[in-house]
């Protein structure tokens, strides 16, 4: 892995990172990586694997909300008329 | 002054039933302490505004004769549970304003309860990390002895009980961050099986892990706790109702030992007590067996490898756009990242890089497909052992709790969880009991893993090794 590689990954998880920070993550991924890839060397046997899990749905029915759209909308961080602003998309 | 220190909820309970004592006496006491405290320790984020009214009212109820065990009870909570009307940060600058704007399921469950809700407890941040030294707000200290953490993620919460400053306290467990830190602390912490607790509400890290529990002095108050707080519900739709699962039989009292797995990276004064431990369980009945369970070393690489993964999707919702920090640039990309780059922490962002390499194209087989073969080997290891034994013994954590700043390599830090996280990737109920102190008098935990819902069983061996003391 080199600084190409953080920064790569650091646009794909949308976030920004200094020049330190690059480093620091370049060295913390290098000895985490070394650590957890001992689960490649590991033999498994491919044992059929019984699935006790199963979709939950629920009727589409309209119930009523606890939800406060008040204290909703007060979370945006930019609202007008109750509309929530974002920047130009396209 | 009443010495919350020393009292349990239950004791307290009886004593408000008998009119000794009033919630709002309780509630001052913990006030008291936390204002003689808190400001050194750094325990509560906030303190809620309104306690004393919640005990009075308590107080009422418990008068007309409708109190539960928990009512009027003062309750920390840690910052990732939501509760209507009041800031829930997780410890992160991301969401230092954000006002909850429903109850958490367990919040419900409390306030029909009557519990005291006191305040906020600080954390790591997003529940990342093993010591409450990675929260924005700045690290909590051990009560116990303030150079040292309290250890994390929960760490707030466990030493808010710790120094008196609340009589209970929910946290949440996604590799052991309720368990390590009561081991720390000297408390008994218990997770549930996945499921056992409605994580409707509480602040998603890894999905398939996280469970909200209890933090007491003992084990009869942690299951007052538990018992009020669990239960299905329709909002998270992998919740369970404990009670519609076959009963256990009542004798579990065979314990399995992993030797194997008990070599390395241990304090030598914490293997000890481990063995004087199994010795004071033997003569309290208990029989032991050493079990040889060879995939349960890789649960901590499984777990880094997959919670990661998952932290770096469930964080994807923190944008700057819906709610929390946002930081405008030119365009909404640069939003996303100024947003992002400013209200993230290091450790937030290296679990969300290593995430996303661990899931990008050309590694996902290699670490997160061959992470979940393995995770269901050890699942499948773990379902085989329970056929010969009810119980798994191992130490909470390999340490006790360490001064600040010791373990600044990410890894060193990691290696916290190696004992806790096995219960976490098969969704297996566990418990840390405390279990004495080393010779500088720092506590010790000891861990008991049992059967996928055999939560209520964990709760017996806390009691047998108290008597036995």
């Amino acid at each position: 892995m080199n600084i190409k590689d953080i920064e790569n990954l650091a646009e794909l998880a949308k976030i920004e990172l200094s020049d330190k920070e690059k480093k620091t993550l370049l060295k913390d991924l290098d000895g985490i990586l070394g650590y957890v890839k001992q689960v490649g060397e590991v033999e498994v046997k491919d044992f059929e694997v019984e699935y006790k899990n199963k979709n939950v749905w629920r009727e589409d029915k309209l119930k009523p909300s606890v939800f406060s759209p008040d204290l909703i909308i007060k979370q945006f961080p930019d609202s007008q008329d109750n509309f929530l602003k974002v920047k130009k998309i396209l | 002054m009443i010495d919350i220190k020393n009292l349990t909820i239950e004791k307290a309970g009886e004593m408000m039933k008998k009119g000794e004592l009033t919630s709002v006496d309780l509630v001052s006491a913990c006030l008291k302490n936390i204002e003689e405290r808190n400001k050194e320790l750094n325990i509560f984020l906030e303190v809620f505004d309104d306690v004393l009214e919640q005990a009075k009212y308590a107080d009422e109820i418990i008068k007309a004769g409708k109190g539960t065990k928990l009512t009027g009870i003062p309750l920390a909570i840690k910052d990732n549970i939501l509760i209507t009307g009041r800031k829930v940060s997780s410890g992160s600058k991301m969401l230092e304003n954000y006002v909850a704007s429903y109850d958490a399921f367990v919040i419900k469950k409390l306030k029909e309860a009557g519990a005291v809700l006191i305040g906020r407890t600080n954390m790591d941040e997003f529940a990342m990390g093993s010591s409450t030294e990675n929260s924005t707000y700045g690290p909590t200290k051990n009560p116990i002895d303030p150079s040292r953490v309290p250890g994390g993620s929960s760490g707030g919460s466990a030493a808010a009980v710790a120094s008196g400053m609340a009589l209970g306290a929910l946290g949440s467990d996604t590799g052991g961050s309720i368990r390590q830190p009561a081991s720390f602390c000297g408390l008994v912490g218990m997770k549930s099986t996945y499921g056992a607790v409605s994580r409707s509400g509480l602040t998603a890290m890894s999905s398939s892990f996280d469970q909200i529990g209890p933090f007491a002095k003992t084990s009869e108050d942690a299951k007052i706790i538990f018992n009020c707080i669990i239960g299905k519900d329709d909002m998270d739709s992998t919740s369970a109702d404990l009670n519609s699962f076959p009963a256990l039989k009542a004798e579990r009292k065979i314990i399995g030992i992993p030797r194997d797995f008990l070599k390395e990276g241990v304090d030598q004064e914490i293997l000890k007590n481990f063995e004087e431990t199994l010795d004071k369980l033997k003569k309290k009945g208990y029989k032991v067996k050493d079990v040889i369970m060879p995939y349960l070393k890789y649960s901590l690489p499984v777990y880094y490898i997959i919670m990661p993964a998952e932290v770096s999707t469930n964080l994807s919702r923190l944008d700057g756009v819906r709610y929390g920090l946002r930081k405008e640039g030119e365009n909404v990309f640069d939003t996303f990242k100024k947003s992002r780059s400013a209200g993230f922490g290091p450790e937030t962002k290296r679990r969300i890089i290593l995430g996303t390499y661990v899931l990008s194209h050309g590694y996902y087989d290699a670490y997160y497909n061959k992470a979940w073969k393995v995770r269901r080997a050890i699942m499948k290891e773990y379902e085989n052992i329970f056929q010969d034994v009810d119980l798994i013994m191992t130490p909470t954590a390999p340490t006790t709790a360490f001064k600040f700043g010791e373990k600044k390599d990410p890894l060193q830090m990691y290696l916290e969880d190696i004992f806790t996280v096995s219960a976490n990737l098969t969704g297996l109920p566990a418990i840390s009991i405390p279990s004495g102190k080393s010779s500088s008098s720092l506590p010790i935990g000891i861990q008991f893993i049992g059967s996928l819902f055999s939560d209520e069983s964990l709760f017996a061996i806390e009691k047998d090794l108290r008597d036995n003391k």
